[in-house]
């Protein structure tokens, strides 16, 4: 089982993890943290699917009004 | 395992998405007219993208319009800079949030600083409250919260955070931006882009947990109350 400073650890850099932020040694750490506990692993799933759901937030159907201007404005490029 | 976003997951997105018109090549030594359609073809491509970014930013569905309007005509006189077509997505995305930037300078502003103090986020976050013991009696409560949540819980809950935050927020989570990138493009540095995030976040699943309540998730929500 995981020590509790590990997990303390991986839980203070659980957010840069999953931006892509923390450096070569840190991220393997992490992953190898990731692997053997299961209590960081829910969590980094749940951030990591609540983060998906924000992601998710920016794309919408472009309106047609849009997609005719745009065709407009090319047409003048 | 959960996989990290940001750089990682665009040159992912990147690779996946190279069978589009670009195709990875140079823009050099094409004409005019092959130009005209590339770049045609790649906001074909990305024009629902770019209204969604451009709604995060804007928060309105007019504004975003002309933002994306304005970003275009931007990125349309400056394709000349971009040498290598594949990173057409990134460019553009950047044009499209620097315009949005750009136009925000100013009186309308309101500076992080003067939002010091207020807005105070809960210090726990949204896993742990749901991982409070009495909530464990429900099985995974924050299974039951991911699969209830809707597009609109979260495009509220977004919308509702003060700018600075916000911004941050929807440049690192919704475009992907690494913490340099979004540095750059907000003019502060990487340190602040980290504070402001961690904020955003807090007071986002802060709202996101009012939602829950609502929902009846919580304690305090109806299904609690019963």
């Amino acid at each position: 089982m995981a020590s509790q400073i590990e997990c303390e650890e991986a839980v203070a850099k659980l957010l840069e993890f999953l931006d892509g932020e923390l450096d070569e040694g840190d991220r393997s750490h992490m992953e190898r943290h990731l692997e053997t506990c299961r209590g960081c692993f829910s969590r980094a799933e749940f951030e990591g699917r609540l983060r998906a759901l924000v992601a998710e937030t920016g794309t919408a159907p472009a309106p047609e009004s849009l997609r005719l201007r745009v065709r407009g404005l090319m047409e003048r490029f | 395992m959960p996989q990290p976003r940001g750089r990682d997951a665009a040159r992912r997105l990147a690779r996946r998405d190279s069978g589009g018109a670009a195709g990875g090549r140079p823009t050099g030594g094409r004409t005019g007219d092959e130009r005209r359609r590339v770049f045609q073809a790649e906001v074909e491509r990305l024009m629902d993208r770019l209204y969604g970014t451009a709604i995060r930013l804007t928060r309105n569905g007019a504004d975003a319009e002309d933002l994306v309007a304005e970003a275009l005509t931007r990125a349309w006189s400056r394709l000349d800079g971009l040498e290598d077509l594949q990173a057409f997505e990134k460019w553009i995305f950047r044009i499209l949030t620097n315009t949005f930037v750009s136009s925000r300078r100013g009186p309308r502003e309101t500076p992080a600083s003067e939002l010091e103090g207020e807005e105070e986020a809960d210090g726990s976050s949204l896993f742990d409250r749901l991982h409070e013991p009495f909530l464990l009696w429900w099985g995974n409560p924050e299974q039951r919260l991911l699969d209830r949540l809707l597009c609109e819980d979260v495009t509220r809950a977004l919308d509702g955070l003060p700018d600075p935050f916000r911004l941050a927020v929807v440049l690192v989570d919704v475009e992907g931006f690494s913490y340099a990138e979004a540095s750059e493009t907000l003019s502060v540095p990487v340190g602040t882009v980290r504070s402001r995030l961690s904020r955003g976040r807090r007071l986002f699943q802060d709202a996101i947990w009012h939602r829950a309540e609502e929902l009846g998730l919580t304690p305090q929500g109806p299904q609690g109350q019963e």
